[in-house]
């Protein structure tokens, strides 16, 4: 469905040219949900842009749901549905005057026009407000009408950028739900960009990490946290114990990396799920008390913080940010 | 039903993916925009007059003031309305329509016309439609401004009332467009006042329009005679005075018709540019 090879976008600004996007390939087949995961800055936003025809890259080439990129961008623009991050919709304008006009865009005749936008509204929890100002809707609200939006002429690929940004917990729940539906019961194929490991972890077939215009490694999601080889176990154990369970622990080969923490004892083990246990046998069987016990497996941004040295929850590098 | 479960039962309902299968054309595209901001615009119809209370104030405030200089030697043709009027008609055009641009900043920020890019329209229809409701509603307030200004003691022949409405539309295409063509470009409010302020005072002064260019010293008038929007003042002059033939008005026309030409070029090649 998307074929990158060597894509790239220098913008210049006054302080000189910033490489956002520095030769990536990538692809992404029929059906599958794809994740750019990556922190503020880091180029994801610029390759949808640049996918969606919205920006002429300066390097390299693409083909999206069968049309070239620079050679028929209009055939990719048919075929695509792109939900932008920022919003797209005019506060001044009615829902359904928002969605009627897009189909009209999109060369959709009225009648079916006016179906699909009393459909998308209903499953997307807007149905009675199509006579609505947008000014007065919540900000789920709009975010979902953005999604409708991009969903009015059905297209077979759809590009999502930060799409929960700004959703409170409930709303985001119910937005994965949507993207989930959409391809399993439609088949279509999605694009987005995330900057939050939990949407990554949860939505993405496959999630690409992204950092300073490159991708740093690929994969699913589990895939991509195995390479953090192990699960971190803490076991709590009461302070007079905390000798004779740091000397037992040393002792046993699968235990590695013994460090004391906070109120008690960490090391890193192959298999958490597996070897906390026994572990936790030989404590009690040696009298130390411990008081919990505590399994963590690897999360993306511990792979992140593997592959960049950077968290992605630190601030966005200064100059790194271009739109 | 949960909605997840409802949204999955409508997508398996659907016919499978489609893309659009009849024809669009830029001028549908045209159209729908055109609607569109109609609409929106209508719904605030207090734009439309609010554009308007400047030139009545000339009209009601400054015009008096010709009375006694139209007996000045060196003033045209014409008494002090047919002089006057036209010129606030050409002031009109240019001020109603320079500062379009900054609504789309607006819709820029919220992120319509980038929206709207993403779709198969055409380029071009994406601008005109935006053009066109500008220029019928600068069409609408010129001939109000006429009409007012005959109540006032005007008198002028229908036939040059209405050329001059025609060029006011001309001139409302070239600074609409590329009005747009700057808001696009420069993307912020705080960089496009300064500009359009910079531009507007040279134009307004050096075209005639408050006081005719003939009272003016000789290298005033020859500053003046580079400046294009003065040659479509003095055509809109020559055809309130009802003198259809003369070479003014056919070069006024002309000198209105390319800058509506050159905007639009300049405008659509902006829309069809990527924007950073």
């Amino acid at each position: 469905m998307i074929e990158a090879r060597g894509l790239a976008r220098t913008f210049k600004t006054r302080r000189g040219a910033v490489e956002a996007v520095r030769g990536i390939d990538f692809d992404v087949e029929a059906g599958e949900i794809v994740g750019l995961l990556g922190p503020n800055g880091a180029g994801k936003t610029t390759t949808q842009r640049m996918l969606s025809t919205l920006l002429v890259p300066t390097a390299g080439t693409a083909t999206v749901a069968g049309s070239d990129l620079l050679k028929d961008p209009v055939g990719v623009r048919r075929k695509l549905g792109y939900v932008a991050q920022g919003g797209s919709t005019n506060p001044s304008a009615k829902v359904d005057e928002e969605l009627l006009t897009q189909a009209e865009l999109y060369g959709i005749p009225k009648a079916t026009a006016k179906q699909r936008a009393s459909e998308l509204r209903s499953v997307l929890d807007l149905a009675d407000l199509g006579d609505r100002l947008i000014k007065s809707l919540s900000g789920g609200q709009k975010r979902r009408l953005d999604i409708a939006l991009g969903l009015m002429h059905r297209p077979p690929l759809v590009f999502l950028d930060e799409p929960s940004t700004g959703l409170d917990p409930q709303s985001r729940a119910n937005l994965w739900t949507h993207i989930r539906s959409l391809r399993d019961s439609q088949g279509a194929t999605i694009l987005l960009t995330t900057h939050y490991l939990d949407e990554a972890d949860a939505l993405c077939d496959r999630i690409f990490i992204i950092d300073h215009g490159k991708i740093v490694a690929s994969g699913t999601p589990a895939e991509l946290k195995r390479r953090i080889s192990g699960d971190l176990v803490t076991f709590e154990v009461q302070e007079e114990d905390v000798d004779r369970a740091k000397e037992l622990l040393a002792g046993r080969p699968e235990a590695r990396d013994l460090t004391q923490v906070d109120k008690g004892l960490r090391v890193t083990v192959d298999h958490g799920d597996q070897q906390a246990l026994p572990l936790m046998r030989a404590l009690d069987g040696a009298h130390v008390r411990v008081s919990s016990l505590h399994i963590a497996h690897p999360s993306l941004d511990d792979v992140f913080l593997t592959l960049t040295g950077r968290s992605l929850r630190d601030e966005p590098q200064p100059g790194a940010a271009v739109p | 039903m949960t909605t997840g479960e409802a949204y999955f039962h409508y997508l398996r309902g659907l016919a499978p993916l489609d893309t659009p299968t009849s024809q669009r054309t830029m001028l549908h595209d045209a159209m729908t925009i055109f609607r569109y901001q109609m609409r929106l615009l209508l719904r605030e119809p207090i734009w439309i007059i609010v554009v308007m209370i400047q030139p009545l104030l000339y009209l009601a405030l400054f015009a008096p003031l010709l009375d006694g200089i139209a007996k000045t030697p060196g003033f045209p043709p014409g008494d002090a309305w047919q002089v006057f009027v036209p010129g606030l008609l050409i002031q009109l055009g240019i001020f109603g329509s320079m500062f379009v641009g900054f609504g789309i900043i607006a819709d820029i920020r919220h992120g319509t016309v980038e929206r709207m890019r993403v779709t198969p329209a055409s380029r071009l229809g994406l601008l005109l439609g935006r053009v066109a409701r500008d220029t019928l509603v600068l069409l609408a307030q010129a001939a109000l401004l006429t009409l007012i200004a005959v109540a006032f003691g005007l008198r002028v022949p229908l036939a040059g009332a209405l050329v001059t409405v025609g060029i006011v539309g001309l001139l409302g295409i070239a600074l609409a467009s590329l009005s747009y063509a700057a808001g696009m470009w420069l993307k912020s409010e705080d960089a496009l006042a300064p500009l359009l302020n910079m531009l507007s005072v040279p134009v307004l002064l050096l075209s005639g329009i408050l006081l005719p260019m003939t009272l003016a010293p000789r290298w005033l008038q020859r500053l003046a005679q580079a400046n294009p929007f003065s040659w479509v003042v003095d055509g809109a002059r020559a055809a309130f005075r009802g003198d259809l033939g003369n070479g003014a008005l056919a070069t006024g026309l002309v000198a209105a018709a390319t800058l509506a030409i050159v905007g639009l070029a300049i405008a659509t090649r902006t829309f069809q540019h990527e924007s950073g």
